[in-house]
């Protein structure tokens, strides 16, 4: 067999489906193998980064591995963003690049990059394979890594010489990494510690995060909640790990978090942390991050544990593992004990209420000028929340965040820790392959969307009908917001000059072009989009001048919102 | 509060390891004072040394983040048990015929070796633990150190006490 043919076959080993790239003189082999193959099924898009945020689209919305085969050099260099983008959010994808032959290696040959150096800070892990007799161990290895674990994704360089040769291989079926034992049993002793912390209790706080997505924790975790009444607030990443209408549900907390949700930490005395990192947008100042609480954080990732506040209950496991365990310790627990813990959590339960009514999130409602949160709030009462949304960054993001009511886990998608604009829509492309019937929904900035636009050939190519629904305000939205807040409104290369006309540009793509520019015809708009089986863009011109709130200013303690 | 730590790894035997550590050390803007690295008995594993300073919170990052790499099998902080360091430097120092006889004198009390001799200098060969090395290069300071090379630390935990009751431990 060929290194080609050994490629292909091991993919269809791990349980690949789907491939998300582009040709190139040095994955010319493979492209000719696959073209002989009918089981694999590849999506070209028209940019690798497009490629690689499909597969993390991919991956988010079903939980399988996403795949990328690109070239080398700048094929290989196209993807580090989106790589990045993966890491960050531990998303499990597999990205294959082409290299020069081995023996052309460091000569600074034609389409030559170094890309496992360039990967090495952004990957959970990387190969270069060498020897053809290596590639079916290091396909299974890096599946392996992706998926296991904090997930993340493994990037897999391929010389042009090793690709073509051939070669004998058995397929390993197990596999042997000394230096890779992920724990995902929680200590038994630590679970029931933090039982005991969480009973004797009287102000706790669920805060949960992706992990609780990528570990399948979210309805396991929704029962305990419910068990004890725990009010619950999730990260960016965690949307969806809760019901988003439930009555113990508090919203998004941090920089754009609710109000309730930012109150009930800075009053906590308890903190139980589950698969969420305590990242800078999420706690302020975080010396005067829930200043009266004790934490208890759950994380398969040990280093996630007391990296940035002081954890006094550490469970280093898988969220989904040490939540189930939870519940079974829980049985042990008389029902008195547990009836006096809900009594005595019920005055907090109260305040929080009280937080959510005086404070919900909200906005100046207009008759004349689109409100971007109308749009959103519009989308989740048209689709009854049964969509996949996924997002851009800057405004749009937190809108979606914020407006949505999220119910499922793995239906919102979007780039948290690195913040990729250009991210959400081919994050959608790849999350419509993984989901064929679902409505999946890109909500995006006009800035963002121009970043990957050229995927719009994709999303007709494969008649995907995904929906962009941009929130045209003309502006780098956010940045404007900084701007307008922190920098006396000198806008300074924040407004555009020039946009293309949306509604033509998707035409002139083969897609379907729409626009809005009244309150009254939003809901119709949306109806028309939801209606098409075809790829839509629809152009909503809204109120230029709308910020996000409420809002934790960069660097603030969380107690001190700006709301609206 | 920052303390000098040194950590022991082994890591497999690959080509690209050590740029992962050193890597993992920079891109997290952490700082390495020392690095050694060679192969163990076992011809697939290597042995690194690191020395590196740091408050509590970030040593505990550091080893962390080191046991996450997936070419890293085992990290050990030495610092919190009983251990020996060593390191081996190359001294070149001006040797004038009036302070020869002194250089030599230090030389000796420190156990050390003289390996080169021209007319105008000595190098000198010497191995210990950071405060003998430190005594010694100030020593040598006031005659002129003309070169100077280390290898960095290398360590290795002490044997387990149980041992050492039966008179196995030998103290250098």
């Amino acid at each position: 067999m060929t290194g080609a043919r050994i490629f292909l076959e091991a993919l269809k080993r791990e349980g690949v489906r789907e491939i998300f790239g582009i040709p190139g003189g040095a994955v010319i082999n493979i492209y000719d193998e696959l073209h002989k193959d009918s089981e694999l099924f590849h999506i070209l898009t028209r940019h690798e980064q497009g490629a690689v945020h499909a597969a993390d689209g991919y991956a988010r919305s079903s939980g399988k591995v996403g795949v990328v085969l690109v070239t080398s050099g700048p094929g290989a260099t196209n993807t580090v963003t989106g790589i990045a983008t993966a890491y960050m959010d531990s998303s499990p994808i597999v990205v294959f690049t082409g290299q020069v032959p081995t023996s052309m290696i460091g000569n600074d040959a034609f389409q030559e990059a170094d890309i496992v150096g360039i990967t090495r800070p952004c990957t959970k892990h990387n190969y270069l394979v060498k020897d053809v007799k290596d590639l079916p161990r290091v396909i299974k290895e890096a599946f392996y890594i992706a998926r296991t674990g904090r997930p993340g994704p493994v990037l897999v360089d391929l010389p042009k010489d090793v690709i073509t040769a051939s070669a004998n291989v058995k397929f390993p079926d197990h596999i042997e990494l000394r230096g890779y034992k992920p724990v995902l049993e929680g200590h038994v002793k630590q679970i029931r510690k933090a039982l005991d912390i969480i009973l004797a209790s009287s102000r706790p706080v669920l805060y949960t995060g992706g992990g609780v997505i990528w570990s399948s924790a979210a309805a396991d975790l929704t029962k305990f909640a419910r068990k004890l009444k725990i009010p619950v607030t999730n990260t960016l990443m965690g949307l969806g790990g809760f019901p988003g209408d439930d009555e113990l549900f508090m919203g998004m907390l941090g920089m754009h978090g609710t109000y309730a949700a930012n109150m009930a930490v800075t009053h906590s005395d308890l903190i139980i942390a589950v698969g969420a990192r305590f990242d800078d947008r999420v706690t302020g100042k975080v010396e005067e991050f829930a200043p009266e609480a004790k934490i208890v954080h759950v994380d398969v990732d040990p280093a996630s544990i007391s990296k940035s506040v002081k954890v006094h209950v550490p469970i280093v496991g898988d969220a989904k593992r040490v939540v189930r365990r939870l519940l079974e310790e829980l049985k042990n627990v008389p029902q008195k004990e547990i009836r006096a813990f809900q009594k005595r959590t019920a005055e907090w339960r109260k305040k929080i209420s009280e937080w959510k009514e005086t404070q919900p999130l909200r906005y100046n409602r207009s008759k004349t000028r689109i409100k971007p949160q109308y749009v959103v709030e519009k989308l989740y009462e048209l689709t009854g929340g049964d969509a996949i949304i996924t997002t851009e960054v800057g405004q749009n993001q937190m809108w979606a965040a914020q407006f949505f009511k999220y119910k499922q886990p793995r239906t919102f998608i979007t780039s948290g820790g690195l913040g990729t604009m250009g991210f959400g829509f081919p994050a959608a492309i790849g999350a419509q392959v993984a989901n064929p019937g679902k409505v999946v929904v890109d909500i995006a900035g006009d800035g963002s969307i121009q970043m990957n636009i050229q995927e719009l050939a994709t999303a007709v190519q494969y008649r995907l009908p995904v929906k962009v629904f941009i929130l045209n305000n003309r502006f780098l939205g956010m940045v404007r917001q900084w701007q307008h807040l922190f920098f006396d409104k000198r806008y300074s290369e924040t407004c555009f000059g020039v946009l293309p006309d949306f509604v033509r540009l998707a035409e002139a793509y083969g897609a379907v072009g729409l626009r809005a520019t009244r309150p009254d015809q939003v809901e119709n708009v949306i109806k028309k989009a939801l209606d098409v089986n075809a790829p839509v863009l629809v152009d909503f011109v809204i109120d230029r001048e709308e910020c996000v709130y409420p809002m934790v200013p960069a660097g603030a303690s969380l107690k001190d919102m700006l709301l609206v | 509060m920052v303390r000098r730590h040194t950590i022991s790894l082994l890591v497999e035997n690959r080509f690209g390891v050590l740029a992962r550590v050193a890597g993992l050390f920079s891109g997290r803007g952490y700082n390495i004072e020392s690095l050694c690295v060679a192969e163990t008995t076992d011809p697939t594993v290597s042995k690194m040394t690191i020395v590196t300073s740091g408050d509590d919170q970030i040593i505990e990052q550091i080893i962390k983040q080191l046991r996450k790499l997936i070419d890293v099998i085992k990290v050990t902080d030495l610092t919190t048990t009983e251990h020996v360091e060593r390191e081996l430097v190359l001294v070149k120092v001006n040797a004038a015929p009036e302070h020869r006889a002194e250089i030599l004198r230090t030389v000796d009390i420190f156990r050390a070796k003289i390996v080169d001799v021209s007319p105008s200098a000595y190098v000198v060969e010497i191995t210990g633990d950071e405060g003998k090395i430190g005594a010694f290069i100030e020593l040598m300071k006031p005659f002129g150190i003309r070169d100077i090379a280390r290898t960095g630390k290398v360590a290795m935990a002490r044997t387990a006490k149980k041992r050492e009751q039966e008179g196995t431990r030998h103290v250098a």
